[in-house]
């Protein structure tokens, strides 16, 4: 029996970050195959008020570490812990959401470990023969899936984006010991001084892209100020938002928020919907989990017509004015609505 | 202020193909360019010098042909370029690529801040910024959006999260990964064209910074690629034919469908 499955907990707003309840859900698998011990860990400064719900979602353990030193948060020093940590206990895996910070974090761990580390990972599973994590991600931007192994060397660590995984509350559950972890002085020390903080402002506030149930997507195509307002009144229309792929919102014409793919918004929703998108791959890694794509792209030859369910080969522009009219005809409340 | 900017020449995005048959890269047709999040960590860079005087020392790792990169950069305002370039350094992951890194900077010596972009195109995985800035035993910070030196000598930067922005102060050195969009990035400028086609570029292999073997290349990577395969997009693939308002007809039906 090896030390453990670890998955990093995070915290947002006032609970559990979703990616952390969709790894733990997720790891509640991969510990039946390797018949290890799943453990949360909890980092923070004001973190022990959570830490019963990582055993909500199957952990066997949290492991938990609060101290006044670790804000702000500080990657360097949050690096540090986590090896510490792992050098102690031996995890046999160590996995976080690929959020902002844990994308600084686990490098750090993973570089002090000397061991491999698998970033964005878009599936998990532990090979029956040899135990090993595979750990599968977007290669070439997303051209191939390539399945990733760290043989020799551990813990094995991984990212992976949120909304990869589901999140599943045990339907009965029981809270797990809670092992409190002091710090030691040299771990204390943070190295970043906070000065200012500025929440992020309701007129920046995000959309839902992961949540949404249709998403429109402007690709290179529609590129101009004036078709992406039309498409704004169909996401509308349609209960959806409206997204772009990377060209689009380089351009400064939708947010870079907006930015639907690999490197940005992974998305799910019911209904796809691109106008002008080639299907690159790094946008359609971005939109595999879409139920029914639908495409328009002038370009019979665009890689977005494979996946597509329903393509229309033609003029985005007299699409987008169409369908303009034909919405407002179909909610029958003229311009007012939209 | 002594400044270094790693970047990378990666292919660009838009013209990398696959084949789906043989399951590799279409190599013909490739064009490389500097991983675009690059581009803001040079702008700072540039920025950084011309604000507290220094210099801006690009350093690459890659084949021979990635000179071009540091020329380029060159001729978006760096004022030197070193190239890290050996056979023995192909097939080396992110571990083995900060390894490596860390020891040409040890070699350059004295510096006060490493920007990197925040993550490259090709790779995707952010990882070599912060795992640099733990292989030089430094502080790290990325997702930042703007730095500032303080008279005190210590650095001020905005860092932007998933919440909001923070105004944090640190002490050199520091290794700094910038957010794309942060700044806008100069083109070449005529004179910087000139200044880069006259640079020398030297090249730095694995003696001249004292690589151990079992850190570098493949030896070096505890990871490696178990197996590949295409993603595949599986149901109905109907292309809608007729004038485009049947075709809109078509689609209003499809949402219904599908209940949207």
């Amino acid at each position: 029996m090896g030390s453990g499955i670890w998955v990093i907990g995070e915290i947002e707003g006032y609970g559990l970050h979703p990616v952390t309840q969709e790894l733990l859900s997720k790891s509640r698998s991969l510990r039946e195959e390797l018949g290890e011990e799943l453990s949360c860990l909890l980092v923070g400064h004001d973190v022990a008020r959570f830490k019963e719900e990582p055993f909500r979602y199957g952990a066997d353990r949290v492991i938990l570490v609060e101290d006044s030193s670790l804000e702000p948060f500080s990657e360097t020093q949050f690096g540090k812990i986590i090896a510490e940590l792992a050098r102690e206990k031996g995890p046999t895996i160590i996995l976080s959401g690929a959020t902002e910070r844990a994308k600084a974090f686990m490098p750090i761990a993973q570089t002090i470990l000397e061991t491999g580390l698998t970033a964005n990972c878009m599936d998990l599973a532990i090979d029956p023969q040899t135990k090993v994590l595979l750990q599968t991600r977007p290669a070439y931007g997303g051209n191939l899936m390539a399945t990733i192994v760290c043989r020799e060397r551990r813990p094995q660590m991984a990212t992976v984006r949120a909304g990869v995984f589901k999140a599943e509350q045990l339907s009965e559950w029981k809270v797990g010991p809670v092992e409190e972890v002091e710090l030691k002085d040299e771990l204390r020390q943070n190295p970043l001084t906070q000065v200012a903080f500025e929440p992020k402002s309701d007129d920046e506030a995000i959309p839902d892209y992961k949540g949404a149930d249709v998403v429109v997507v402007a690709g290179r195509g529609v590129a101009e100020k004036g078709l992406i307002e039309k498409l704004k009144v169909i996401a509308q229309a349609l209960g959806g938002v409206l997204g772009a792929t990377r060209p689009v919102t380089d351009m400064g014409l939708l947010p870079r928020h907006a930015q639907i793919g690999q490197t940005g918004q992974v998305v799910s929703p019911t209904l796809y919907l691109g106008f002008g998108v080639s299907g690159a791959a790094p946008h359609t890694i971005g939109i595999q989990g879409s139920k029914v794509i639908v495409a328009v792209n002038k370009d019979p030859e665009a890689p977005i017509f494979k996946l597509a369910n329903y393509g229309i080969v033609g003029d985005a522009k007299e699409i987008i004015d169409l369908l303009v009219d034909r919405l407002r005809d179909r909610t029958g409340r003229g311009e007012q609505n939209v | 202020m002594e400044i270094i900017c790693c970047i990378k020449q990666v292919p660009a995005t838009d013209t990398v193909r696959f084949d789906p048959e043989k399951g590799t890269l279409i190599r013909e047709g490739i064009v490389a360019e500097i991983n675009p999040y690059d581009l803001f960590a040079l702008e700072a860079a540039v920025q950084l010098r011309e604000s507290y005087g220094g210099r801006v020392t690009v350093l690459s790792m890659g084949p021979p042909q990635a000179e071009e990169a540091i020329r380029e950069a060159i001729s978006r305002g760096a004022d030197g370029g070193i190239l890290l370039s050996d056979r023995a350094f192909a097939g080396s992951d992110t571990l083995a690529t900060s390894y490596i890194l860390k020891k040409a900077i040890e070699k350059i010596g004295s510096w006060d801040v490493v920007l990197c972009g925040k993550q490259t195109t090709d790779g995707d995985t952010a990882q070599v910024g912060p795992g640099l800035a733990a292989r030089l035993g430094c502080t790290c910070i990325t997702c930042v959006e703007a730095i500032e030196r303080m008279e005190d000598g210590r650095f001020r930067v905005r860092r932007r999260l998933e919440e909001g922005t923070y105004t944090l102060e640190a002490d050199s050195p520091l290794v700094i990964t910038i957010e794309m969009g942060a700044n806008s990035p100069r083109v070449p400028s005529l004179k910087g064209k000139m200044r880069a086609k006259k640079a020398e570029i030297p090249i730095f292999t694995k003696e001249d910074i004292g690589a151990e073997d079992e850190m570098i290349g493949l030896a070096g990577s505890p990871t490696s690629v178990d197996s590949t395969y295409v993603p595949e997009f599986k149901g109905t693939h109907e292309m809608i034919q007729g004038t485009p308002a049947e075709q809109v007809d078509a689609l209003l039906k499809i949402f219904r469908e599908a209940g949207v």
